[in-house]
């Protein structure tokens, strides 16, 4: 096999990462309060600046900045929810979704105000792989085992403990889980925490390999969506898959052609997929 | 142990129940019987908190309950087994069984309580890594009847077991309820199978358009001629 394309492939896969780690965090959200954070991205771009900030501005260790980013994404996760989602829980979707997607301007803007347009980085360059003649970057393959490891704590978490199993009761039957003695508004506000805990852990990822900008959410909402709509709305291990083959097509088309190309063949097979099977690849 | 005194409630503009009174005592089987469209399953939703009291009092052990959220009262000890059994699908029956032990009181003795309620629902035990959604309707009715024990309840809530269940099924049912009452457990019991449900509870009520029209033992109301007219056929 061509060198190339199997490091294009392992990139993929590297990248599929993270991308699978916010698509747990959304379809998660999406599944239990069944609203869609079209600002989650920009919840990323949050975490970017407190780890940049953190890091580069306050000289903190990596890991404490990183850590302590985690916490805070978690908390403006809990803020969301607070503040935006569950005064218009009752209302038409379609509110919920103009909602969050104000709050996607609010969040964009706040920070070119506050940070201006400037792309910054953490300035840490880690080493280069060599395996025979494929190229692996370390933040890279370190992004991508911490996402991992993050997702099997995530499985483990609702699988194994009893807030966990509420959690998915109550994406199944939200009107009767009272009877067991859960508390929906409880579990609500923990779920939104672990979504932003999960947006806060994929900063600290992000902020390896790209620089931070008020816009950096836009490079990578879009494919969110994608990802979560072709694995199903919802479905965690659908959005988990389809988020691999994403960033495989984007890969290897790249591999190939280029980026900008290998985006729109990517979205282009999404749209295809839809016309087939418009409620997820996986769906029951 | 259960005191509700002229409560009333409703949906909306819609009352359900009217100064409805009613007394269940420790280690009793209470049935409610009534038609379609009586209230009965309104009575449970305010007994658990899922329906909000409008008016008069509940009690429990003496202490007022009107007016708290479902997830409070299943602290207090009562558990409801909703009409249609309601369990998760999409989890297995060993999850639906866990989701039951979720208050304080309850997961600290998860192992324990689980250990009794496969002992008395054999079946689950051999089904425990199944989807809920893939049992027969017995099975099921056992799943959430499990469900509810798994809290350590004082009080057993239970509406309409025998709904939706092929007459067989049903027989095994009350078999259930008997084999709960042989527990210790009280019993609270919402009905349209009059005649079985007779066999099963010590006392009951007739509940029609949201007024209690007769209380009275099981013995009595087997013999009294508006129930054997309208719901034994007699």
């Amino acid at each position: 096999m061509d060198i190339y394309l199997l490091e294009a492939i392992i990139n993929g896969i590297l990248l599929g990462g993270v991308l699978a780690l916010l698509a747990l965090g959304l379809n998660l959200i999406f599944g239990v309060i069944d609203v869609v954070w079209i600002a989650y991205a920009d919840l990323v771009m949050c975490g970017m600046y407190m780890v940049y900030w953190l890091y580069v501005g306050f000289g903190w260790p990596l890991l404490l900045a990183c850590a302590v980013a985690i916490a805070g994404v978690a908390v403006l996760g809990v803020l969301v929810h607070v503040l935006i989602i569950a005064p218009i829980l009752g209302s038409a979707p379609i509110n919920q979704l103009l909602a969050t997607g104000g709050l996607l301007f609010f969040l964009q803007s706040f920070a070119t105000l506050l940070f201006g347009t400037d792309f910054r980085n953490l300035g840490i360059r880690l080493p280069i792989i060599e395996l025979g003649e494929i190229y692996i970057s370390t933040a890279r393959l370190l992004a991508f085992a911490i996402a991992l490891v993050g997702a099997i704590a995530l499985y483990f978490f609702l699988k194994r403990t009893f807030i966990g199993t509420a959690i998915r009761a109550i994406a199944q039957d939200r009107d009767i889980v009272g009877l067991m003695g859960v508390d929906q508004r409880r579990i609500y506000l923990v779920t939104s925490a672990i979504g932003g805990a999960l947006a806060g852990l994929a900063s600290c990822l992000l902020s390896l390999q790209y620089d931070v900008h008020p816009f950096i959410g836009n490079t990578f909402g879009p494919l969110l969506f994608m990802i979560c709509v072709l694995g199903g709305l919802g479905d965690m291990i659908g959005g988990f898959v389809a988020a691999f083959i994403i960033s495989q097509i984007i890969s290897i088309v790249g591999y190939y052609t280029n980026t900008e190309l290998a985006y729109v063949l990517a979205f282009a097979f999404f749209i295809a997929l839809m016309f087939v099977r418009p409620r997820g690849i996986f769906v029951r | 142990m259960l005191s509700l005194a002229a409560v009333s409630a409703g949906y909306g503009s819609f009352q359900a129940l009217f100064d409805v009174s009613l007394e269940v005592s420790q280690g009793e089987a209470v049935g409610v019987i009534g038609p379609n469209g009586a209230g009965k399953t309104t009575l449970m939703r305010v007994i658990s908190g899922l329906v909000p009291l409008r008016g008069g009092a509940m009690t429990l052990d003496g202490r007022s309950v009107g007016g708290l959220p479902a997830h409070r009262v299943i602290e207090l000890g009562i558990a409801h087994v909703p009409e249609h059994r309601r369990l998760f699908p999409r989890l297995t029956v060993e999850d639906n069984l866990r989701i039951g032990a979720f208050i304080p009181q309850a997961r600290a003795r998860f192992a324990e309580q689980l250990d009794r309620v496969y002992e008395l629902f054999p079946r689950l035990k051999d089904r425990r890594h199944q989807f809920a959604g893939t049992l027969s309707g017995g099975e099921q009715q056992m799943c959430a009847i499990g469900r509810a024990l798994m809290s350590r309840p004082k009080l057993l809530l239970m509406d309409e077991p025998s709904a939706g269940l092929a007459p067989l099924v049903v027989e095994q049912v009350f078999d259930l309820v008997r084999r709960i009452r042989g527990e210790g457990l009280t019993v609270l019991i919402v009905e349209q199978n009059v005649q079985q449900v007779l066999d099963v509870v010590d006392r009951a009520y007739l509940l029609e358009v949201g007024s209690i029209k007769l209380a009275g033992t099981s013995s009595d109301l087997k013999g009294h001629e508006i129930i054997r007219k309208a719901y034994l056929g007699l």
